[in-house]
């Protein structure tokens, strides 16, 4: 039985050893190059792997575009979510049930899913170019002299978070669905049965049913909101004036336009902790029978 | 999809004709991206049935841009994260879901963090070490980071535990050892987790932007996004219709992949998902 049992062990760990070794690479120890980077600020000219404590993270303090992207992240994620998560779930009912059209109307919904940002984003910039674009052209027809919704603080935020809802919705949509499939139909012919209109069947039976899954999208996609920037390169670079910048593109300008390494590691990991936090939600507050069959 | 016996084609219904409106709704800025690349600029807001069509915009676009070379860099890009992809997620999930080893299911655990920590989430150290091992620049560059996927692993496991006990014993009966075990009976019985996990990564890296731009800095190594993203904004003089015409160009081979065959992407998105 020992004999067995460190045959196996071997045969396991050699089976494992080749991606254990690009996970290290890529994950583990860059990980502790970040949290290392951080406090000895390498690579910034002379204070070249120096230990500088936490100089790094007191700069953090009072950077004022540090808290504008945390406040961006937020925003961004705040408005993205509840609405598109809102909007897969009606779309979802749309498209489960069976009419004419019905995967003409899904194939409609999806669609953003599989362009990708940076697609979308040329897409929608010429939408929101002042003046010439086609939401200005559309309000002047109507007489309206429409805003430079990229250009203006105020609006820059609102009009990236609608491109994010048109791309995400649909991507949401999917794990509605796959959940709408396990829900039994006798549960509705019951309802149907007792009486209960269609609205209340949707808010007693389906929607707490269907908890779970919105649970899980829901985290899913604040850590998406996160992860994702493409567009910022096309629509924004950040800007004005850092409206519409987010964590994960301020890392990018700090270590790669800026050169700054050891700041960039130290907004890294306030990345990393964030991430982390979210993963503990997940950990602790899910019904871990989504995630494990 | 499923369908239940008492399913019947309806009349529309008020919810129904909402979905088509919804739907028109949402697929109307691609709509529009394709007005805008087969009509000539001056057609780009003014929506006559009678513009001329033409395709002047897509020679353009392909004079300005190597858009073909950068077709071919994302088509080896994704090739290559694929077949890394399959070997290692296959053994490494084989690991996990069939042999009894110490430390195994803190390997899991390890191996389930970087679904949230991807690799260009650190990117700065990532660029250091893909420097360090002189990968800059390198179609290999970039898709190495990606070859250990947490995710591919995670549901191989999944598909592999759930293939019955019995199949491997017989195969064992018949004397085959442990990676003819794999080839014979496991790999087989996930050729659906295969297919859904595929095409999800292929278009998951098909659209992978920020890692790229980073890695790659020739024509030699940037992929389609990489390559629409610097071809250039409006602002910088290069015609809105020459620009849909190469957003269009860039989309293309998946748009029509996922066009042709719809169902499947969905269904893998949906098998892949609630995994």
């Amino acid at each position: 039985m020992h004999q067995i049992f460190s045959r196996q062990s071997i045969y396991g760990w050699l089976l494992l050893l080749p991606a254990a070794i690009l996970l290290f690479a890529f994950t583990y120890y860059p990980m502790a190059g970040t949290f290392f980077d951080s406090i000895f600020n390498e690579g910034s000219g002379s204070l070249s792997s120096r230990y500088n404590g936490p100089l790094n993270y007191q700069m953090l303090m009072i950077d004022p575009v540090f808290k504008t992207v945390l406040i961006n992240n937020a925003i961004f994620a705040l408005g993205t979510i509840p609405v598109s998560i809102g909007l897969a779930l009606m779309m979802a009912l749309i498209v489960d049930q069976h009419f004419l059209g019905r995967s003409l109307v899904r194939m409609a919904f999806f669609t953003p899913t599989v362009l990708p940002m940076i697609a979308v984003a040329n897409i929608w910039l010429f939408f929101y170019t002042p003046d010439i674009g086609l939401i200005d052209s559309l309000l002047a027809f109507f007489g309206i002299e429409g805003p430079n919704w990229l250009g203006d603080p105020d609006t820059v935020l609102s009009a990236i978070i609608v491109m994010a809802i048109w791309k995400e919705a649909g991507f949401f949509m999917i794990f509605y669905l796959a959940a709408l499939q396990t829900i039994s139909p006798e549960l509705k012919e019951a309802a149907k049965l007792e009486g209960a209109g269609k609205l209340y069947y949707f808010r007693r039976v389906l929607f707490p049913l269907l908890m779970p899954t919105t649970l899980f999208i829901s985290i899913n996609a604040v850590i998406n909101s996160f992860k994702l920037v493409d567009h910022l390169f096309i629509l924004t670079k950040g800007g004005p004036d850092n409206a519409s910048n987010l964590l994960l593109y301020h890392i990018y300008e700090t270590a790669f336009s800026y050169f700054d390494q050891g700041y960039a590691a130290a907004l890294t990991v306030v990345l990393l902790l964030i991430l982390a936090s979210f993963a503990i939600v997940q950990f602790f507050f899910f019904d871990r029978r989504i995630h494990y069959r | 999809m499923s369908y239940s016996p008492s399913a019947k084609l309806y009349l529309p219904s008020l919810g129904q004709f909402a979905g088509w409106l919804l739907a028109l709704l949402w697929i109307s800025p691609l709509l529009y991206a394709f007005w805008a690349a087969f009509h000539p600029a001056e057609f780009a807001v003014s929506f006559q049935l009678t513009a001329p069509l033409t395709l002047e915009n897509f020679s353009q676009a392909l004079q300005q841009a190597p858009f073909l070379r950068y077709g071919l860099n994302t088509f080896i890009l994704v090739t290559l994260i694929l077949t890394g992809q399959f070997i290692l997620c296959t053994l490494a999930a084989y690991a996990f879901a069939r042999f009894n080893f110490m430390g195994r299911s803190i390997a899991f655990s390890f191996v389930l963090v970087q679904l949230m920590i991807t690799p260009e989430i650190l990117i700065v150290k990532n660029y250091a070490i893909l420097a360090d091992l002189g990968l800059v620049d390198t179609i290999p560059g970039i898709a190495i980071p990606y070859m250990a996927s947490a995710f591919g692993i995670f549901l191989l496991r999944q598909t592999f535990k759930s293939t019955p006990v019995e199949l491997e014993e017989a195969a064992r009966l018949e004397g085959c050892g442990f990676l003819r075990i794999l080839m014979k009976v496991y790999i087989p019985l996930a050729k659906p987790t295969y297919l859904a996990y595929g095409l999800v990564s292929v278009s998951h890296h098909w659209n992978n932007f920020l890692w790229p731009l980073v890695v790659s800095n020739s024509i030699e190594t940037r992929p389609l996004t990489v390559g629409l993203g610097v071809f250039g904004s409006p602002e910088s003089g290069v015609d809105w219709s020459i620009i849909s015409a190469a957003t269009l160009l860039s989309v293309a081979p998946l748009l029509i992949a996922f066009l042709l065959f719809q169902r499947q992407f969905v269904q893998s998105f949906m098998h892949a998902g609630i995994k």
